[in-house]
């Protein structure tokens, strides 16, 4: 199965990128888009045949031990 | 008794030569360069995390090396009171290891920086003993992501404890922006809580040499060998 695990900068700090991308989006006639945030989306493959417990369990300890800095991002598991 | 000391090379790092030259030429003591894949470290008084790109920066600047197999025996290093130095990436991977508190985030204008900046000590430390208070060491950076973060719960414990150790400021003769890159509190370099790990983003490895700029970063060496 695909897993889909969306990583993105905590609420209250700052995301420069998206900034960046809200001016340029805003300067191309874009005027309604705001409050933009740029994050990262990491897809990777699991058996089919693991447990439901299993899969949650695996993927949050790969986000804890490597794919997410908790002091600084948060993540979800889409899908 | 001579000062030893060692430098952890990464896939990406590049300024582990400096830094080696750095302590050869400070020290006069014993220098060793570890390759990441070691797993075992010279018993030594100080070990440097150097600059650079460590696996390109993939990820976040820091995660993967600070998985790497040499990383154990860091800690246990650290663990045995005995000093540790992150220099730029450095630093970063001191963050992801979690030897310190925090995390190096994007520069707050997106921009590289690559030039010299100013800083100066805040608290006491065996870093910065030979560095007088408020003077200004001119000391360069090199980064993408320097930018320190930190709740207020954590900032308040850094401020308790001491363990802030520079700040960015403004220069005698510059009109250099006091805060460079956006970090709370214009921190650039702190230190544990028992004060013998210290991450800092500027280098002073390239300030210490007749050919560089300033001489101000052999202050770092010499607080630790005094």
């Amino acid at each position: 199965m695909r897993i889909k695990i969306l990583v993105r900068l905590k609420g209250q700090i700052l995301e420069p990128q998206g900034k960046v991308i809200e001016q340029s989006l805003n300067s191309l006639g874009f005027t309604e888009f705001s409050n933009i945030r740029h994050g990262k989306l990491i897809e990777l493959d699991l058996p089919d045949n693991i447990s439901k417990e299993e899969k949650a369990q695996k993927i949050d300890s790969a986000c804890k031990k490597l794919l997410v800095n908790d002091i600084i991002e948060e993540y979800e598991v889409l899908g | 008794m001579s000062f030893k000391s060692a430098v952890i090379t990464f896939p990406g790092s590049n300024c582990d030569r400096d830094a080696l030259c750095y302590l050869k030429d400070l020290t006069k003591g014993e220098v060793h360069n570890i390759w990441h894949e070691e797993t075992s470290l010279p018993k030594v008084d100080l070990v440097i995390l150097p600059g650079g790109f460590s696996f390109g920066d993939y990820l976040r600047s820091g995660a993967m090396a600070s998985k790497s197999k040499i990383i154990d025996e860091v800690v246990k290093h650290a663990n045995d009171n005995r000093y540790l130095l992150g220099i730029c990436n450095g630093f970063q991977i001191l963050t992801e290891i979690g030897l310190l508190e925090g995390a190096l985030i994007r520069n707050k204008k997106l921009k590289f920086l690559g030039k010299n900046c100013f800083i100066k000590k805040k608290f006491k430390n065996n870093f910065n003993l030979s560095i007088k208070d408020n003077q200004i060491l001119q000391i360069p950076v090199a980064h993408n992501e320097g930018n320190f973060y930190c709740d207020t719960e954590t900032l308040n414990l850094l401020k308790n404890n001491e363990q802030i150790a520079f700040e960015y400021c403004k220069g005698e003769f510059s009109n250099t922006e006091e805060n460079i890159n956006g970090s709370i509190e214009a921190i650039a370099g702190i230190t544990n809580k028992k004060k013998n790990v210290l991450g800092m983003m500027p280098h002073p490895e390239r300030a210490y040499s007749d050919f560089h700029q300033s001489q101000d970063g052999r202050l770092i060496i010499e607080s630790l060998i005094s």
